[in-house]
């Protein structure tokens, strides 16, 4: 009776799982992971990808903000990450280092079928608006120098300073072709961030600045674009570019995103743009309104993201905080797993010490941004390189506290366990270690703030954590956004500081603990 | 049971120094040798030949009769009491837990250790009750150098060696250790041999003395032998530094 009741009860129970699990296992494919470049209009256009592949039913992580053209393409051919705005001429020029094509068709045709062939990566139909670069001044320099094309701005240009972006002044249809074609000499040409040059242009810092046709900033500063006479720049329709992986396994999302191509123009796009970079609204709001503006609401249903609305809000700060202690803690954690032993063993030998440890304070040396580029080629985007990064940042101050702990451990102490017959695991358990423990500490904490600080830099990786939000807000030019991954940043690090000053009150050997109890007496 | 030591025909050299030339040396069993002569005659090296904190380059170092390079040091070392200058307390760990080392590196359990611990620590003069929860901190100079005798005696060595034990503390505090020495000796009976560069210390300490220089031993024999013969210059001149010291002390 009982046995038959307990097999009733297992098989209810089994079928009620399978109900459960078979929709789930249905949903199992790999979420899809949808980039962009760190400036707005990219943003806007991975945002709008985002939704409407999540009204589809598609699971998204959202990776914005990636270092440049080089970051998010070499992620996107090794699969890293599926999905990207991208610009023909961007192709063309910078990626297959081709010549101009004048006729966007031809253009697109060409680089659609060299990617795919080189690199397996698929162009879906461009989506229908050309942002392609606008070379721009005020318009009190327009008239008094007579500017109106490219070759009028090359006959002036040595009267003139330039503000570009480093991205423009290093591409090869950036500022040595264009100079190369038109014969430009500029005064001087100061890099600036994406976000500042409108800036620096209004107030008169610099002269000339490379814009975007569809900045929403040329507007409200009533900038002039000057014309591309000479024909040098090719046509930059804008695209989503899709990796080798989606493009063969996953035609769902093919279809999903090419709803848009051929749906959106200059004039909208301008206008969704002025949303964000001048009225700095939500790019999640932004970009919703324009997904229902262009598809219809019924098409692309609410969006699932939780986290739309204002720019600037709790539940993503502490998302993302959790993904920056996530980082630094298993960074430092592996860090500390290798430095110690490693601090331990080179103490073993002293002729490799020196050598061992100048290799690590160089790469100690690296600037953060270099050793993360570094990282790409070997490991792709997202938390793998970022952590080897940070790993590699977190274990030289580990393990050079760790050397110089034990090296400089009670030295008579050391030499009395060794003569009284303490095996040599028994004086490093006993004594070395635990003499040493809170100058090891000591580094550990070092390293820790070292890691909190560096790992806002990984969001230019697609790592995520509290960068994200700096990264975004310099390309918007949004100090408040800035802000909210900046203070909580230092916040962390002072927070993480202080846990960490505890445990290293904690292991302070037991005689440091309690040092005032009895007074020496003879 | 006290065992006895040896060295035979014992050449080391650090560089271009060398250390010990030539030294050959009996300690029968029970008996209490000091090894004096300045720094860099050779005696701290020739003392911890015993306990293969040095291996030598030449010669051999027996340990009741058996040539110390075919034991194991770490078992040989515990089996050999160890005292130095500096005490060389753990200073993290209690007066009790440093007496108990050698015991609790054998593998002796802590209840086990207990009473052995207790018993070093009445031996050496130390009440346990009121010193053993101590850190060395907490000691005086001379009370620490009592605890490191302890511990070199807790688990009841065959020999003991010691490294200018009392050469960091001031003239009282250093006889009532040395007294405290003398009393473990007379009970455990000991081989005992240990580094001075006080030849007045060795006279009162030690059955026999040896006279070390530039890694050579210059003379053995007990006070009365060194006195009436002196087999060198040095060792005549030794002898009347030590006593002019002495009258010096006296007036």
């Amino acid at each position: 009776m009982r046995s038959f009741r307990a097999k009733l009860s297992l098989l209810v129970a089994l079928s009620v799982a399978r109900g459960l699990l078979v929709p789930l296992v249905a949903q199992q494919l790999p979420p899809v992971v949808v980039a962009s470049k760190p400036f707005g209009e990219s943003f806007l256009l991975a945002e709008m990808f985002a939704q409407l592949l999540e009204s589809r039913d598609i699971n998204v992580i959202r990776k914005p903000g990636l270092g440049a053209t080089e970051v998010a393409f070499s992620a996107l051919r090794s699969n890293a990450i599926d999905v990207y705005p991208e610009y023909i001429g961007t192709g063309l020029i910078a990626i297959l280092k081709d010549s101009v094509i004048k006729n966007p068709a031809a253009a697109f045709a060409h680089v659609s079928t060299r990617f795919e062939q080189q690199f397996g990566a698929r162009w879906l139909p461009p989506l229908g608006f050309e942002n392609t670069y606008a070379i721009a001044v005020r318009p009190e320099v327009a008239s008094r120098f007579h500017l109106r094309t490219l070759s009028d701005l090359a006959r002036e240009s040595a009267r003139l300073s330039a503000g570009l972006t480093s991205d423009f002044i290093g591409r090869p249809d950036g500022l040595a072709g264009l100079s190369k074609a038109y014969g430009l000499r500029f005064r001087d040409v100061k890099p600036l961030a994406p976000a500042l040059k409108y800036q620096a242009l209004a107030q008169g810092g610099v002269d000339v600045i490379d814009g975007y046709s569809t900045d929403g900033l040329l507007a409200k500063y009533n900038l002039v674009t000057l014309e591309d006479d000479q024909h040098f720049f090719p046509p930059y329709d804008a695209a989503a570019l899709v990796s080798p992986r989606i493009a063969k396994e996953r035609p769902d999302v093919v279809a999903a995103l090419t709803l848009l191509s051929g749906r959106l123009d200059v004039a909208h796009m301008r206008e969704w743009n002025r949303r964000i970079e001048v009225d700095q609204e939500s790019i999640a709001n932004v970009a919703k309104d324009a997904l229902a503006f262009t598809l219809g609401t019924v098409a692309v249903g609410a969006p699932r993201s939780g986290e739309s609305g204002t720019r600037i809000n709790v539940a993503r700060i502490a998302r993302l905080t959790r993904e920056h202690l996530t980082l630094v803690a298993l960074a430092l954690i592996a860090a500390a797993f290798i430095g110690i032993p490693l601090g331990l063993a080179l103490e073993r030998t002293p002729r490799l010490s020196e050598a061992t440890l100048g290799v690590f304070a160089a790469i100690e040396t690296i600037p953060s941004i270099a050793l993360l580029a570094f990282m790409i080629p070997l490991f792709g985007v997202g938390t793998l390189p970022a952590l080897v990064a940070l790993f590699l940042y977190a274990i030289y101050p580990i393990a050079r506290s760790t050397y110089a702990g034990v090296h400089n451990a009670d030295h008579d102490a050391v030499q009395s366990a060794a003569a009284l017959g303490a095996t040599p695991a028994q004086q490093l358990r006993w004594v070395r270690l635990p003499l040493a423990a809170p100058v090891i500490m000591s580094g550990v904490r070092t390293a820790a703030v070292i890691t909190v600080g560096a790992a806002t830099l990984a969001a230019f990786i697609g790592a995520g954590g509290l960068g994200e939000p700096i990264v975004e807000g310099l390309a918007l030019a949004d100090s408040k956004l800035v802000l909210t991954g900046a203070i909580p940043a230092a916040l962390l690090a002072l927070a993480v500081d202080g846990v960490l000053a505890l445990v290293e009150r904690r292991v302070r050997p037991a005689h440091q603990r309690r040092r005032t109890q009895t007074g020496a007496a003879d | 049971m006290p065992i006895p030591l040896a060295a035979r025909d014992l050449h080391h050299r650090f560089g271009d120094i060398t250390a010990l030339d030539d030294v050959t040396l009996e300690v029968s069993a029970g008996t209490s040798v000091a090894l004096v002569g300045q720094s860099g005659s050779g005696k701290t090296t020739l003392l911890r030949a015993f306990n293969r904190m040095i291996d030598v380059q030449h010669g051999a170092v027996m340990v009741d009769g058996v040539d110390v390079t075919a034991l194991d040091p770490t078992l040989l070392r515990r089996r050999l009491g160890y005292v130095q200058q500096r005490g060389g307390l753990l200073p993290h760990w209690t007066v009790a837990d440093n007496v108990g080392l050698v015991l609790r590196a054998s593998g002796v359990t802590a209840s086990k250790r207990a009473s052995a611990i207790n018993d070093a620590l009445i031996l050496t003069g130390l009440e346990p009750a009121k010193f053993g929860a101590r850190f060395p901190h907490e000691l005086s100079g001379g009370q620490q150098q009592r605890v490191a005798l302890a511990r070199a005696l807790a688990a009841k060595p065959e020999a003991i060696l010691l490294d200018e034990p009392f050469g960091a503390l001031d003239a009282i505090t250093r006889a009532e250790v040395q007294e405290a020495f003398l009393t473990v000796r007379r009970e455990l009976g000991v081989t005992s041999l240990f580094v001075t560069h006080d030849l007045a210390e060795a006279a009162r300490m030690a059955d026999e003395i040896v006279v070390m220089r530039n890694g050579r031993i210059e003379q053995r024999g007990t006070i009365h032998e060194l006195r009436s013969s002196p087999a060198t210059d040095y060792v005549r001149n030794l002898l009347a530094r030590a006593v002019s010291a002495a009258q010096e002390l006296v007036r």
